[in-house]
């Protein structure tokens, strides 16, 4: 039973060694239609925040013109595209707020449903959340 | 015992009767969740073991139960139906989560001994399984830190408590006891860019069947470290696929029926599906390896059903 057990967990470790291959890398950028397909998905996704009543609150005194390039700058450098993110840092643009851990899964989930409202396939989101992710250690500040 | 038992049981309803009513109204209420509540994204939760905690089927994962995240109140019941060759399982449980950080389960298992009753001369025999569960969040998060390999921990207990019927003077003469506390530790990881589960979960555990027949015997060597392990693929938000793994001690082979009683690990490839956040529904194939060798002799494989209703 043991041989089994670390039979399995062998294979688990194989299945981590494959992941990041390290060198630019844009196939995440590809993959969500480059420059034009950032800014379709920030022009669906902005007015879903500004739709979601628990994420309304935070994007109310939001210049959202600004916030849309903003954020399509910042999904462009974070999926390998050709961009440098120039804007604010994520700790101190969110420290106005007191954001929990619900409300980033919030956003998370609106995202996600823009997302799906382009097209963008699972696996292509999968990816992009996971360079986004860790983001929450400097935008969750309510513990 | 009975009356403690029958006692446990009625709690036991009401509070997955009223957690299945707070979930139906919610269901036919809205999608989502109202602002401020299930803060969890879908599935993140895992579904319900049959131990009661929240993980995969068979085994606990370091998750909370529920769609809770701080500060909420989250909460699951589900009801289980195992079949294989010979015996059946009715698994049914509700868990209370405080956020992301605790949650209280109770479960209870009943378990039909098919041919094995009337071999034993105890036909319609049931065993009954009450368990008491607790499980504290130590340390990460399991989906968010994505950029680094730190996986969520829990360390966990599961008191359970054995209603063997007319077998217990059976057990007792085989050294076995009638309850028994397991204590784990579980690390369940998101790879979310793979979008793959893993979990990992070692148990110290004296339980024989996971309590069923009792906890230890006179040939068994007292509490076993088990390793148990779950891996997940999400196919779609909503639906994941996945294998379980589940090492068990023996600790009734051999015993004065031979290798009648010895016991194997267990195993199931599952299909899990969250249409809402309110529902979801496991089916599994079961391997439950050879269960009462003496009277059947043939593995014990079948069918895993499980509905989860979650807040």
């Amino acid at each position: 039973m043991m041989k089994q057990f670390l039979l399995v967990a062998l294979l688990l470790a194989c299945m981590g060694g494959t992941r990041a291959q390290g060198g630019p890398d844009d196939s995440i950028y590809q993959a969500f239609g480059g420059q034009p397909g950032l800014v379709k998905l920030m022009d669906d996704f902005v007015p879903r925040l500004m739709a979601d009543p628990r994420l309304q609150p935070f994007f109310k005194d939001t210049n959202l013109k600004n916030l849309k390039e903003q954020l399509v700058s910042q999904l462009c450098m974070v999926s390998g595209g050709p961009c440098k993110y120039a804007g604010a840092d994520m700790k101190s643009v969110h420290a106005d707020f007191e954001i929990r851990k619900g409300d980033f899964n919030a956003l998370v989930e609106v995202l996600q449903q823009a997302m799906d409202a382009q097209g963008i396939a699972f696996t292509a989101q999968n990816r992009m959340l996971a360079r986004l992710a860790p983001m929450h250690r400097d935008i969750i500040n309510k513990p | 015992m009975p009356g403690l038992h029958g006692l446990h049981f009625h709690g036991l309803r009401i509070f997955a009767m009223a957690l299945a009513c707070l979930g139906l109204t919610q269901a036919a209420g809205a999608q989502g969740m109202p602002a401020g509540r299930g803060g969890k994204l879908l599935l993140t939760g895992g579904v319900s073991s049959i131990d009661g905690a929240a993980g995969g089927g068979l085994t606990p994962w370091a998750v909370t139960g529920g769609y809770a995240t701080q500060d909420q109140w989250g909460a699951t019941a589900h009801a289980t139906r195992v079949r294989t060759h010979d015996y059946a399982l009715t698994a049914y449980g509700a868990v209370l989560g405080w956020g992301d950080r605790a949650e209280l389960s109770v479960a209870r298992q009943d378990f039909d001994t098919g041919p094995t009753g009337p071999a034993l001369g105890l036909p319609g025999l049931r065993l009954k399984l009450d368990i008491l569960g607790l499980k504290l969040r130590v340390a990460g998060d399991a989906v968010l830190d994505s950029d680094s390999l730190m996986p969520q921990v829990a360390v966990g207990v599961q008191h359970k408590r054995l209603d063997a019927g007319g077998l217990a003077p059976t057990l007792l003469a085989l050294g076995a006891k009638d309850r028994g506390t397991d204590a784990y530790l579980s690390a369940t990881k998101l790879f979310l860019a793979q979008g793959v589960l893993v979990n990992l979960t070692l148990r110290a555990t004296q339980a024989n069947q996971n309590g069923l027949l009792g906890f230890d015997g006179t040939q068994g060597r007292g509490t076993r470290l088990q390793p148990e392990a779950s891996v997940a693929w999400l196919l779609r938000r909503d639906l994941a696929v996945g294998a379980e793994y589940r090492a068990k001690p023996d600790n009734l082979n051999p015993s004065i029926l031979g290798e009648g009683l010895k016991e194997d690990d267990w195993a199931d490839l599952f299909v899990a599906w969250a249409p809402t956040k309110h529902v979801s529904v496991t089916l599994a194939y079961v391997d439950l390896g050879h269960i009462v060798p003496a009277v059947v002799t043939r593995r014990q494989t079948g069918a895993f059903l499980s509905a989860q209703l979650a807040y």
